[in-house]
């Protein structure tokens, strides 16, 4: 799709802007992910995780990194990250853990980074 | 008519419902943060509102991607709560006040603000949280007063304009204004400040620019309306967009008011986590 620059269309090292590309491209994970707001819904996915992916149709892509739980992964084929918290929630992990795995850092050194910024 | 009092600002991250939940107000950890809240608790018992406008940013609870208002009005008899995706207590509803909801979307569509109204909305941990660190207990609170939830989309890019904020904010003082009830309301804005919680910046944080926005909002919010959204993702983190609640809140109190009390903690889980009380002259 191609789009004149709005300024949404701007690079910062390090971070996807969640726009409208992403949003369509992202859109049947996303759309899986916020499933996960009900209980029902996370049993199901791990009852059968590849009939699940199937169901909302995810592309091989989104479903290798969902296999993966590969955070960074799940962003580029166009997670957003306040869906994809509801999955990482499936594993109890908190949002340092995932900070964590998308730095290359321990959650503890993850938490040691933020408190450097004090 | 109607009197706004004033506003109140916070971070509204969900491991502070978790905190409160396992009452670790004085665990060291999380001190420096609860102790920004005694003064706040003191301004609202003294003044008791009737209404809270609760401007916040729904994540993906109450709205998903398939239709995403830019600016959505809650207009029900209650809201409530769910676990999230984590699991989290229900809580009863939180009391509405429709004929208010109704009487703020009249009046911001004549002001040409197009709004969404909700006849149902599920509210998430940017509208609870910042509830139950005002009202202790809340919805379970004597002095819990009913709500009108607004939210704005941080979700998804293109989002608002600090400035547009900021002038939905100012037809908001204006819909309030004219509610013509004898009745006291207190506007918040949750969320911010800068944060990062996806790619290789997660983590990010920016006390520098937090510092600016503080000491800008109290007295000389336009200066910020100079800030673009590209600036905001890029300075505050991609979650620090959330300050546009606080843009929002600013320009629903006018312009004399005076700052109460204000806290500033680096980290709260991945957040600056920031609170202030602006109260409006009498
Ligand atoms: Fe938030």
């Amino acid at each position: 799709m191609d789009q004149p620059g709005y300024d949404y269309h701007i690079d910062i090292p390090g971070t996807t802007l969640f726009d409208g590309k992403m949003a369509m491209k992202g859109y049947a994970l996303n759309k899986m992910c916020y499933s996960f707001n009900q209980q029902i819904n996370r049993e199901a996915f791990l009852a059968d995780e590849e009939g699940y992916m199937a169901r909302f149709g995810l592309n091989d892509e989104q479903k290798e990194a969902i296999r993966k739980r590969d955070v960074l992964g799940l962003i580029d084929a166009g997670g957003n990250i306040y869906y994809l918290a509801k999955f990482a929630g499936i594993f109890k992990l908190s949002v340092q853990d995932v900070g964590g795995l998308q730095t290359g850092k321990t959650t503890e050194e993850f938490q040691q980074y933020l408190a450097s910024q004090a | 008519m109607a009197r706004i009092l004033g506003g109140i600002t916070t971070s509204h991250i969900p491991a502070v419902g978790n905190a409160i939940n396992k009452g670790l107000q004085d665990d060291p950890y999380w001190k420096p943060f609860f102790d920004g809240y005694p003064k706040v608790h003191k301004w609202v018992q003294d003044n008791k509102p009737d209404y809270v406008i609760n401007i916040y940013n729904d994540h993906g609870l109450g709205f998903f991607l398939d239709r995403m208002p830019t600016f959505a009005i809650g207009a029900a008899h209650e809201y409530r709560n769910e676990d999230e995706g984590w699991g989290l207590p229900a809580l009863p509803p939180f009391p509405g006040a429709p004929e208010l909801s109704w009487h703020i979307i009249e009046s911001m569509v004549a002001d040409e603000f197009d709004i969404t109204s909700c006849q149902e909305l599920a509210v998430d941990h940017g509208f609870v949280v910042p509830m139950q660190l005002f009202w202790p207990g809340a919805p379970n609170n004597p002095d819990m007063p009913r709500a009108v939830p607004i939210s704005a989309n941080t979700v998804q890019h293109p989002i608002p304009t600090l400035n547009r904020a900021l002038n939905f904010g100012k037809a908001l003082r204006k819909a309030l204004l004219s509610f013509p009830e004898d009745a006291k309301i207190v506007v918040l804005g949750t969320g911010g400040l800068s944060h990062q919680l996806d790619g290789q910046r997660a983590g990010f944080i920016n006390k520098e620019f937090d510092r600016y926005c503080l000491d800008n909002i109290v007295h000389n919010p336009e200066e910020l309306t100079k800030i673009t959204r590209q600036e905001l993702v890029k300075n505050a983190g991609a979650q620090g967009t959330e300050f546009l609640m606080w843009m929002m809140m600013r320009g629903a109190l006018g312009d004399d008011v005076t700052e109460i009390t204000r806290n500033y903690h680096i980290p709260i889980s991945n957040t600056a986590a920031g609170t202030l009380l602006i109260e409006c002259a009498a």
